[in-house]
C-alpha cells in the first residue's frame, strides 16, 4: 500500500498530510512533484491544501492544467482513491473530477476555526471507519469554501448519496448557524458517482493527533487505509 | 549632475552628512551613489539615532548562537535544534497602503528567518490602531477618522492573513490595541520564528574572493524605491502621495523562494545569503561584503527586470519583494541555478566577490557606483541626539476613578455596588483593548503545519517541535500608555509581562527580540524616552536572564506633528521541556481551587479601568519589583513542571476581575466555567481594601492558578519557600462569576452573558453595514 501526496509549488499542507499518513497511521507515503506524470506506483493520491499556483486567479484554476493532474484523472478513472483536501477539493472541482465550484465565503473573509461536520455516508472508502452520522470536529482554513452547483447537480448529489460531509452543530444538527461559509445544503464534502474521488474543505490532517485538540480526522485516513487493504486483497 | 540643497532634502540627507559623504569618497558622489548613501544612511537602515543606546542592551546568554547584527537572532533549544526569530515594523507603509504594507511586512520578516537557513514555523504580530468605536469619537472630523481606522485595521489584518496563509506559516498570536495616537500612525510589527539545525545555519556573509554573486527570486521593478527613506521621516498631509513607495507582495513567489533556498542550502553550494529587504540590492550587497571583510562587484545589466529602461539608481533602490542575494562557491553555481529553475524562479549570476572591500556597480559598461563598504555601514552617521528631562506622571487617579464609578452608578441607575462593579467589568471586557480578538485571528490560518498546541487566545502561543519532545512558547507585549507616562517602568513592565505570559504556558523564558516604535528622534523628549526605554528593557532582560537577540527600531511614527506613545514591543520566546507541561489560562473543571500568586496594590494609574471610565490616560504606572516578579514566576513554573497546576493566567490589563472572567470563558472543546471568589484573604495579605483596586488594579507580578484541591498544599509550600504571596481565592464551578469581599457581593454575572458580550464586541464595531458601505 502506498499513499502519494501531490506537491504543487504553492501547496502548504503537503508536509502535514505526509506526517499524518506516515507517522500517525503508519503507512508508506511519498511526495509527487506537480511536474511528474508517472504515478502508477501509488494506491491512493491526496491533493493537499495550500495555494497550488498562488491562486490569484481562482483557486485551482491553473492547477487543473498541471502535468500531474492529467495522470490523477487517469488514476481516478481506473478506480484509484483520490482525496482532495481544501485546495485539493477546489482543484478537483476545477479539473471536473467533482461537480460544482467553491465560491468565496459568504462573509468574503478567510476563516480559520474548528467546525463540526456530520458524516452523511459511511459507504465510501473514505468514511468506512466512521459511525453513521458521526460528528467530527475538524478545522477549516479557507477563503473560498462556499460550495455551489446548479440545482440539477445538487439534486443528483443528494439523490445519489454523494454528499459525504455536512457542516453541523456539536449535536449533529444541520443549521444555518453551523454553516461557516454559505455552502449549499451545508455541504462540506462530496464524492463522485463512482465513490472513489472525495473532496472536502475541512482539514482532517490537522485533527489527527490529540495533542492538537482533536483526533477526529484520523478516521478518514484509517478508512482509506482499510479500503486500500481490501482493494489490494481483491486484486490479489 | 549638480547636487543641490533641494536634491539633498529629497534624499533626507543633511549638509553635514553630505560633507561626510564627499570626505569618505574623496570626491563628489554620482547620482546613483547619492541614492545609495541616502538609503543606507537613512534612520531605518543605519540606526543612526539609536545605535549608541542599543549597545546598552544585554546580548549575551548561554543559549545564544547569534545576537544582533544578522538578519535574525538565533538561540539553541537543545537536541541540536536552534530557533531563529525576529520582529520588524512595517508601520509607515501600512498607513499609506494597509493591505500591501502589512502583507509585505510579513514577507520581509519571513525572508529574514529563512535567509538564516531556518524554516519559518510560526508568526505573530503586534498591532496598534486608532479608536474604532463610535463612542470614542470626539470633535468634528472624528467620525471620518474612526471610519478610516476601521478600514486601516481591516486592510492590515487581511494583508497579514493573506500573505501568511498563502505562504503556509501559522499566525498563532500577538496583540491588538487601540489609542488615539495611533489614528494617523498605525503600528504593524510582524514577528516570525523558524527552526534550523545548528550546523545548517547560514549567514549574510560574502566570503571567498572570486565566488559568484547570484540574484534569485522575483524580478526588479520600480516599486518601493526609497521605501527606507520614506520610513525614516514623519508624514504630512501629502502622505498618500507616497503610495508608490509601498511594495506589492507575492506570497506565492515567497513560498517558491523559501523552498528553493532551503533546498540550495542543503545542497551545500551556498556560502552566504541575504534577503533584499529595505534598500534592496544596495543593502544586501554592501552588508554581505562588510560582514565578510570582502567586496562585491555587480553588473546591473544582468539583473532580471520587470520594467524597461530602469536606471542604475532605480535598480539599486528598488524594494521589489521576494528577492535574495546569494554568494555561491565558484564552480558550483550551476547547482544553485538548477534548483531555482526547478522552482521556476529567476536565478542569475550578476557579479563576484572581490578583495577590495568596496561595493562596485556597473551599468551599461560603466562604473556607476564605487563605494567602500564601511562608508555605508560602520561609517554611517551616529548621533547622540539631544535629550531633555521628561516629567514622570505621578498623578493620583483615585478621585477620577471614584467619579467615574459614580457616573456608571447614575447611568445604569444602580441600586447596589454589585451592579456598579459588575457593569464596570462588563464595560471593560467589551472595550476594544480587552475584547476577544477572534475577529482578527479567525482570518489567520493559525493551524497550518500542525504544530499549534495552544490555539490563539491564551497568554502565550505554543507550538510543538515535531523533531523533539519540546515545545516553544512565545508572546508579544507592549503597553504604550505606561511607556508614555513612565518609559523606563513601562519597558520593564513589558518585559516582565512577556516573561510571565511565557511562564504561564509552562515555558522557561529564553530570549527576547524587540521592536521599538517611537516618534521623531529629533525631538529631545522622544529621544529621552527612547533612552529610558532601553535602560528599562536592559534591566529587566538582565534580571530574567533573557538576552536581546536583535530587533528593529522604528522612529518618525509621527503625522502632522502628532507622534505615537513610546511603544516598545517585546517578543519573548521560551522552551517547554515536556509537552505535558503545556498549560493554558482556562479553568478546567468544577471543584478546582483558585489561587492568586502575588499582591494587589492601588495600581489604577494608566489602567484600562481609568481609560474605560474617563477616557483619560494619566496617573502613576505600576512599579515592578523584579525580585517579587521572579519569585512569582518561579513558583508558577515549578508548580507547572511538578504537574500540580490545571491552569495559569497572567493578571494584567483590566486587573483581577478581567483575568478571572477570561479564565472562565469557554475555549475549544472546553465548556465555560463559573467561579466563586472571595477576596478577604488576598485583601488582608495585600493590605489593600479599596474595592476598585482589588478588582481592577493592574499590579504586576500576579498569576491566577487553578489546581486540584489535593495539590494546593504543595503549591503553597513552594510559594512560601520562594517568598511569594499565595492565597486561595475561590473555587471553579457553577455558571456565574461571583466575587465577594467582607461578605459583600462585588461582582455577580453569568459567565455566558459576559462571554457573549466579550466575544462579539470587535465584530460589532467592525462588521456593521454602514462600515461596509463606506468601503
Amino acid at each position: 500500500m502506498k499513499f502519494g501526496v501531490v506537491v504543487f509549488p504553492g501547496s502548504n499542507c503537503d508536509h502535514d498530510t505526509y506526517h499524518v499518513v506516515s507517522k500517525v497511521i503508519g503507512q508508506p507515503v511519498d511526495f509527487i512533484w506537480h511536474k511528474e506524470e508517472q504515478i502508477d506506483r501509488f494506491d491512493a493520491i491526496i491533493l493537499p491544501g495550500g495555494f497550488s499556483y498562488g491562486d490569484y486567479l481562482r483557486s485551482g484554476a491553473i492547477a487543473r492544467f498541471s502535468p500531474v493532474m492529467r495522470s490523477v484523472r487517469q488514476f481516478a478513472e481506473e478506480g484509484g482513491l483520490v482525496m482532495g483536501i481544501c485546495n485539493g477539493f477546489q482543484i478537483l472541482c476545477e479539473a471536473g473530477l467533482l461537480p460544482g465550484a467553491l465560491l468565496r465565503n459568504r462573509d468574503l473573509r478567510f476563516i480559520c476555526e474548528h467546525i463540526n461536520i456530520r458524516v452523511e455516508r459511511v459507504d465510501t472508502p473514505f468514511t468506512s471507519a466512521c459511525e453513521p452520522r458521526q460528528v467530527l470536529s475538524l478545522p477549516i482554513a479557507h477563503g473560498e469554501g462556499n460550495y455551489f452547483c446548479d440545482p440539477e447537480t445538487l439534486d443528483a448529489l443528494e439523490r445519489e448519496g454523494r454528499v459525504i460531509f455536512r457542516y453541523c452543530d456539536a449535536e449533529g444538527s444541520v443549521t444555518d448557524e453551523s454553516n461557516p461559509n454559505g455552502s449549499l445544503n451545508n455541504i462540506a464534502g462530496i464524492c463522485n458517482s463512482e465513490r472513489n474521488v472525495l473532496g472536502l474543505m475541512p482539514h482532517p490532517e490537522r485533527a489527527s493527533e490529540s495533542l492538537l485538540g482533536s483526533s477526529d480526522g484520523r478516521a478518514i485516513f484509517l478508512s482509506m487505509a482499510d479500503s486500500l487493504r481490501e482493494m489490494i486483497k481483491l486484486r490479489a | 549632475m549638480d547636487i543641490t540643497p533641494e536634491l539633498l532634502d529629497q534624499h533626507n540627507l543633511t549638509e553635514p552628512e553630505y560633507g561626510r559623504i564627499k570626505e569618505l569618497l574623496g570626491r563628489e558622489p554620482s547620482f546613483t551613489e547619492l541614492g545609495i548613501f541616502s538609503v543606507m544612511w537613512s534612520e531605518h537602515c543605519s540606526y543612526k539615532s539609536s545605535k549608541i543606546h542599543l549597545r546598552r542592551l544585554p546580548t549575551e546568554g548561554e543559549c545564544l548562537v547569534q545576537g544582533p547584527g544578522e538578519n535574525a537572532g538565533i538561540v539553541d533549544i537543545g537536541d541540536g535544534w536552534c530557533v531563529a526569530f525576529k520582529i520588524e515594523s512595517h508601520n509607515h507603509p501600512s498607513f499609506i497602503e494597509p493591505y500591501q504594507g502589512a502583507a509585505t511586512g510579513v514577507g520581509g520578516i519571513l525572508r529574514d528567518i529563512f535567509t538564516m537557513g531556518a524554516r519559518p514555523v510560526a508568526s505573530m504580530n503586534s498591532l496598534r490602531f486608532g479608536p474604532i468605536r463610535d463612542e470614542d469619537s470626539t470633535g468634528d472630523e472624528s467620525g471620518k477618522i474612526i471610519q478610516r481606522n476601521r478600514r486601516i485595521m481591516a486592510g492590515v489584518v487581511k494583508g497579514l492573513g493573506d500573505y501568511g496563509n498563502a505562504f503556509g506559516v501559522p499566525t498563532i498570536g500577538g496583540e491588538v490595541y487601540f489609542a488615539d495616537c495611533y489614528s494617523l500612525n498605525p503600528l504593524v510589527n510582524a514577528f516570525a520564528l523558524g527552526l534550523v539545525r545548528r550546523e545548517q545555519i547560514f549567514y549574510g556573509k560574502a566570503e571567498g574572493i572570486g565566488n559568484s554573486v547570484i540574484y534569485v527570486g522575483a524580478k526588479t521593478g520600480r516599486d518601493g524605491i526609497h521605501g527606507a527613506t520614506m520610513a525614516s521621516a514623519e508624514f504630512d498631509e501629502a502622505a498618500m502621495e507616497k503610495r508608490p513607495t509601498v511594495q506589492v507582495g507575492d506570497p506565492f513567489a515567497e513560498k517558491l523562494l523559501l523552498e528553493a533556498c532551503l533546498e540550495a542550502m542543503r545542497d551545500g553550494a551556498i556560502v552566504g545569503i541575504q534577503d533584499m529587504g529595505a534598500a534592496g540590492l544596495t543593502s544586501s550587497s554592501c552588508e554581505m561584503g562588510a560582514r565578510a571583510g570582502t567586496g562585491i562587484e555587480i553588473n546591473l545589466d544582468l539583473v532580471p527586470q520587470r520594467e524597461t529602461a530602469m536606471t542604475a539608481y532605480e535598480m539599486m533602490l528598488s524594494e521589489s519583494q521576494e528577492r535574495m542575494l546569494i554568494v555561491s562557491e565558484r564552480g558550483r553555481e550551476r547547482q544553485v541555478l538548477e534548483i531555482f529553475q526547478r522552482w521556476d524562479l529567476d536565478a542569475v549570476i550578476i557579479g563576484r566577490v572581490t578583495g577590495d572591500q568596496r561595493l562596485r556597480v556597473v551599468h551599461n559598461g560603466t562604473v556607476v557606483a564605487d563605494i567602500p563598504n564601511v562608508a555605508l555601514t560602520d561609517e554611517a552617521p551616529r548621533y547622540d541626539r539631544p535629550q531633555i528631562a521628561i516629567i514622570i506622571n505621578t498623578e493620583n487617579v483615585e478621585p477620577k476613578i471614584t467619579a467615574g464609578l459614580k457616573k456608571v452608578e447614575t447611568e445604569i441607575r444602580a441600586a447596589t455596588r454589585t451592579q456598579v462593579m459588575t457593569e464596570a467589568l462588563r464595560r471593560l471586557i467589551v472595550s476594544p483593548n480587552l475584547a476577544s480578538k477572534e475577529w482578527v485571528y479567525r482570518q489567520y490560518d493559525h493551524m497550518v503545519r500542525t504544530n499549534t498546541v495552544v490555539l490563539p487566545g491564551s497568554d502565550a502561543a505554543v507550538i510543538r517541535v515535531k523533531e523533539t519532545r519540546r515545545s516553544l512558547a512565545m508572546s508579544l507585549d507592549a503597553n504604550g500608555r505606561y511607556c508614555r507616562l513612565n518609559p523606563r517602568e513601562g519597558a520593564r513592565l513589558a518585559v516582565a509581562e512577556s516573561a510571565r505570559n511565557v511562564v504561564c504556558s509552562g515555558a522557561r523564558p529564553l530570549a527576547v527580540t524587540n521592536c521599538l516604535n517611537f516618534a521623531s528622534p529629533e525631538r529631545p523628549e522622544v529621544m529621552r524616552s527612547f533612552s529610558e526605554t532601553i535602560d528599562g528593557m536592559a534591566e529587566a532582560c538582565l534580571a530574567f536572564g533573557t538576552p536581546v537577540t536583535g530587533g528593529n527600531v522604528s522612529f518618525y511614527n509621527e503625522t502632522e506633528g502628532r507622534g505615537i506613545h513610546p511603544t516598545p514591543v517585546i517578543g519573548m520566546i521560551g522552551v517547554i521541556e515536556e509537552a505535558r507541561h503545556t498549560t493554558t489560562q482556562w479553568f478546567n473543571e468544577p471543584g478546582e481551587t483558585i489561587l492568586l500568586l502575588g499582591l494587589t496594590r492601588g495600581d489604577l494609574g494608566a489602567s484600562e479601568l481609568l481609560m474605560t471610565l474617563t477616557g483619560e490616560e494619566t496617573g502613576a504606572v505600576p512599579t515592578l519589583d523584579l525580585e517579587s516578579e521572579k519569585a512569582v514566576q518561579n513558583v508558577c513554573l515549578t508548580a507547572i513542571k511538578a504537574g500540580l497546576v490545571s491552569s495559569a493566567h497572567d493578571c494584567s490589563d483590566g486587573g483581577l476581575a478581567v483575568a478571572l472572567a477570561e479564565s472562565c470563558f469557554s475555549s475549544y472543546r472546553r465548556a465555560a466555567q463559573g467561579a466563586s471568589i472571595d477576596l478577604d484573604a488576598h485583601a488582608a495579605e495585600s493590605d489593600q481594601h479599596d474595592v476598585a483596586s482589588l478588582l481592577f488594579a493592574e499590579s504586576p507580578s500576579r498569576i491566577i492558578l487553578s489546581a486540584k484541591p489535593e495539590n494546593i498544599a504543595e503549591i503553597e509550600k513552594l510559594a512560601k519557600e520562594a517568598g511569594a504571596a499565595c492565597v486561595r481565592i475561590g473555587e471553579v464551578g457553577g455558571s456565574d462569576l461571583t466575587i465577594r469581599l467582607g461578605g459583600e457581593m462585588l461582582i455577580e454575572a453569568s459567565v455566558e452573558s459576559l462571554e457573549t458580550a466579550w466575544r462579539s464586541a470587535l465584530s460589532f464595531h467592525l462588521d456593521r453595514p454602514a462600515q461596509m458601505a463606506a468601503d
